[in-house]
């Protein structure tokens, strides 16, 4: 049944995202192509859409894969089961395990995850990048301007860094690239 | 004012105001939390980020199940964890019920196609801002390299491994390598 699909689902995203959001987000593309509950493209697009609105990433995707597959149920499911684990590990530790993070295996095995994660991640950025600079995999056709326009918003998102205090907020670049996806395929 | 309305509205606000999650909402955490309301001191804040780094799931709910408990117990955690919570689920429940319909714009179709390759520079910033953090030793430099390679082959051959076996695999091999070393430093002393 989809509403528990949709639970165990998010319970795993929760219970194994490490590394903050963008830990979550190869989790998330795992278990949502997995299920086969949406399509890579639309994931990509509510990526883009959870980092432009305010709240915690995981839990604006968990709630928009929910309410995609069972309506206000499932997005009620989805977030609960996708906040539950960290809500429940925090409770433990606060009162029974004060020393839990201090043990030497606990230390040892958040050793492995921590660099784990971050290849994951890694991967998970290249390959999309990969993903939309070709046409299609299969017959490794690459797609010119999608290719121009991933170097050029790299450029700028990468360099503006240098040149002002800050560099570009990741919402500025999703909103730089809105607008050239609006002037380079629209016109 | 009650104090678990009280937890339960500070958190709202910061959970209607912090884009971009993560470490954005733990400064607007501390203003409110340590500065404004005194629900917690500067060092248990330190603390709880120290924490969420080594726990699973967003920074920001842990954040608030730690204050919320600290509070009022698990009434508290409660309430500040819903607060939290609740103005992004309504935000994207609203969005998801029109998104369909918007993508049937063709600017706004066009927007996204430009938007989907940003998602991508974005998750290689946050990888690349993580291993400057991470420590350059052997050992977690391997894992890294090895996890990267495995999730790669998986994402482009479309291969039916899950990245949470992946990480199951590091967290065994870091285990061994260290019950390894503690077994040899053993034998060396005696």
């Amino acid at each position: 049944m989809i509403c528990i699909d949709l639970f165990i689902g998010f319970l795993k995203v929760g219970l194994f995202a490490f590394g903050g959001a963008y830990g979550a987000i190869p989790l998330i593309r795992d278990v949502v192509l997995s299920y086969g509950w949406i399509e890579d493209e639309m994931l990509t697009y509510m990526i883009a859409v959870s980092e432009s609105t305010p709240g915690p990433i995981m839990v604006n995707l968990a709630t928009y894969v929910g309410s995609s597959q069972a309506g206000f149920a499932g997005a009620l499911i989805a977030t609960t089961a996708v906040v539950l684990p960290s809500f429940i590990i925090i409770l433990l530790i606060m009162v029974l395990l004060k020393k839990l993070l201090k043990n030497p295996y606990v230390q040892a095995v958040l050793r492995g995850l921590k660099p784990c994660m971050i290849g994951i991640i890694l991967a998970t950025g290249i390959f999309m990048i990969i993903q939309h600079s070709a046409g299609s995999f299969g017959a490794f056709s690459i797609n010119t301007t999608a290719v121009l326009m991933t170097v050029v918003l790299a450029a700028i998102y990468f360099g503006s860094g240098k040149v002002l205090k800050n560099g570009i907020s990741p919402i500025g670049l999703i909103g730089i690239s809105a607008l050239a996806g609006i002037i380079v395929y629209g016109l | 004012m009650n104090i678990l309305f009280d937890l339960f509205l500070t958190f709202a606000k910061i959970g209607l105001f912090t884009f971009g999650g993560g470490y954005a909402m733990i400064a607007l955490i501390e203003n409110s939390c340590v500065e404004k309301k005194q629900w917690i001191t500067h060092d248990e804040m330190m603390n709880v980020t120290v924490i969420a780094e080594s726990t699973p799931g967003p920074i920001a709910i842990n954040c608030a199940t730690f204050v919320g408990y600290k509070q009022k117990g698990l009434a508290g955690a409660a309430a500040a964890t819903v607060g939290m919570v609740l103005p992004s689920f309504c935000i994207i429940f609203f969005i998801s019920m029109f998104l369909d319909n918007f993508l049937e714009i063709a600017w706004i179709a066009h927007a996204f196609m430009g938007i989907r390759l940003a998602v991508g520079i974005l998750i290689l910033d946050a990888a690349i801002k993580m291993i400057r953090k991470m420590q350059k030793k052997a050992v977690p430099l391997a894992i890294m390299c090895c996890a990267f390679i495995a999730m790669l082959l998986i994402d482009l051959f479309a291969l039916r491994v899950s990245s949470i076996a992946l990480m199951l695999i590091a967290a065994v091999i870091s285990l061994s390598i260290f019950l390894m070393k503690r077994n040899a430093g053993k034998e060396g002393a005696a």
